[in-house]
């Protein structure tokens, strides 16, 4: 097991930031302002395939699944027959249903549905991370139409269905060189490494730190890959449900309040973690334990 | 009938035994050996049962989660295994004090601030330890 020791820094005294370390390990402390999205996510991507030098890059897409030989092949198994099937027939009538207006989801995307590869994106206008979820609510929302929830419900029913249109187009969050877009990335990039919660853990402290190590008999799954697959069809919700729920529940295990799905926070923590896997495909959606 | 098993093997075979002999009739029957259930049968748990049922509980110290121990079922790996702990720590303290806080001896440990946090009470602390001293 790989195990991460750090250069004490006092400063931050009890928050201690595994992933500053890690960076540091590879770029120097000093150069962390410096440090751009691009060498971050070449850091981050060279942890992971320095960690488990057997797998494939391109496979990191299938999360646990790269490590977990047992539940892989449960998991191809379930493929034979995907649990989120119904969910992408019903997301493609949700796309193609008018709305009351007369006007459809095309009007607002017209290059969609084959568009999460978009997403997230830095919105210049709005000064904020856009994510699929918000831009679909934004688009039901000018058309006279109620928004849909963001964790549970009908939102996993189109999301299913412009993810699986969108398949195989790479994950690409480009960052641009505006200070404002930087902030936001730098702020999921603090959440994504903060420890937190009565238990004291960051994201990084299970899927980087213990990535490939056994909690109980469940395998965590490296981080690198995390945002490929969603939505995800999860065996423990028996349904599909979306990124920003499974952080509500990753927050909630470790006995921290969670944020709001779509908030500020959750959208910054998924702009960083998805400039993370530049470079995978993307494969949403999925079928996860 | 497990409980009364229990409390006949502790008046023939002793405290350490009897906890491989609960262990060994089953995981099952330490989640339910709550207090309500000795209390009926007039048995008190010792403070190493209390301590097993602390580390095997989830909402409790969880120890499984990361920890292989004796007499429970899929411990993890991230951590060592909970083995010959008296020879690992002769000082009880230093035990004490590294469930108590992980932190002060790894910053970057994956292990929980038990008492810091207030996950664990201090009497949950001390029956831990007597625990693990058992291991």
């Amino acid at each position: 097991m790989t195990v991460i020791k750090g250069k004490k820094m006092n400063h931050i005294s009890k928050k201690t930031i595994v992933g500053l370390i890690v960076f540091g390990l590879s770029a120097g402390i000093s150069s962390i302002a410096s440090a751009s999205p691009e060498s971050d996510a070449k850091a981050f991507q060279k942890y992971f395939t320095d960690r488990f030098p057997q797998v494939p890059y391109d496979d990191f897409m299938n999360g646990a699944y790269t490590v977990d030989k047992a539940g892989r092949e449960n998991w191809e198994a379930i493929e034979e027959f995907p649990p989120y099937e119904p969910f992408i027939d019903d997301g493609q009538a949700m796309w193609e249903k008018p709305f009351k207006n007369g006007k459809t989801y095309a009007s607002c995307f017209p290059d969609g549905p084959a568009m999460a590869h978009k997403f997230p994106h830095w919105d210049k206008e709005k000064k904020m991370v856009m994510t699929l979820p918000l831009a679909l609510n934004n688009c039901l929302e000018a058309n006279g139409e109620k928004p849909m929830k963001y964790k549970k419900g009908d939102i996993n029913k189109i999301l299913s269905y412009i993810t699986y249109q969108s398949r195989g187009n790479k994950t690409n969050v480009v960052v641009p060189n505006d200070p404002d877009a930087i902030a936001a990335y730098e702020d999921g990039k603090k959440f994504y490494f903060q420890r937190r919660g009565q238990l004291n853990f960051s994201c990084a402290s299970c899927h980087m730190q213990n990535a490939g190590m056994k909690l109980r008999s469940e395998i965590l799954s490296p981080a690198f890959g995390h945002t490929t697959g969603f939505p995800v069809y999860r065996s423990k919700w028996g349904t599909v449900g979306t990124l920003h729920r499974r952080f509500t529940g990753c927050n909630k295990q470790v006995r921290a309040k969670p944020f709001k799905a779509q908030g500020p926070e959750y959208r910054n923590l998924e702009y960083f973690l998805t400039a993370m896997s530049n470079g995978l495909e993307l494969n949403g959606p999925s079928a996860r334990k | 009938m497990i409980h009364k098993a229990k409390s006949l093997a502790k008046s023939v075979v002793g405290k350490k035994s009897t906890v491989l002999l609960a262990a060994s009739l089953g995981l099952g029957s330490l989640f339910f050996s709550s207090t309500a259930s000795s209390a009926g049968l007039g048995v008190q748990q010792t403070s190493a049962e209390r301590g097993q049922e602390i580390a095997f509980t989830r909402k409790l110290g969880n120890c499984l989660a990361c920890h292989q121990i004796q007499g429970g079922v899929s411990g993890g790996n991230i951590a060592p295994p909970l083995v010959a702990m008296k020879m690992r720590f002769p000082d009880r303290s230093q035990l004490r004090a590294q469930i108590y806080d992980p932190r002060v001896k790894n910053p970057d440990t994956s292990m929980l601030p038990f008492g810091a946090h207030g996950i664990l009470t201090p009497a949950q602390l001390e029956d831990l330890v007597e625990f693990l001293y058992t291991l």
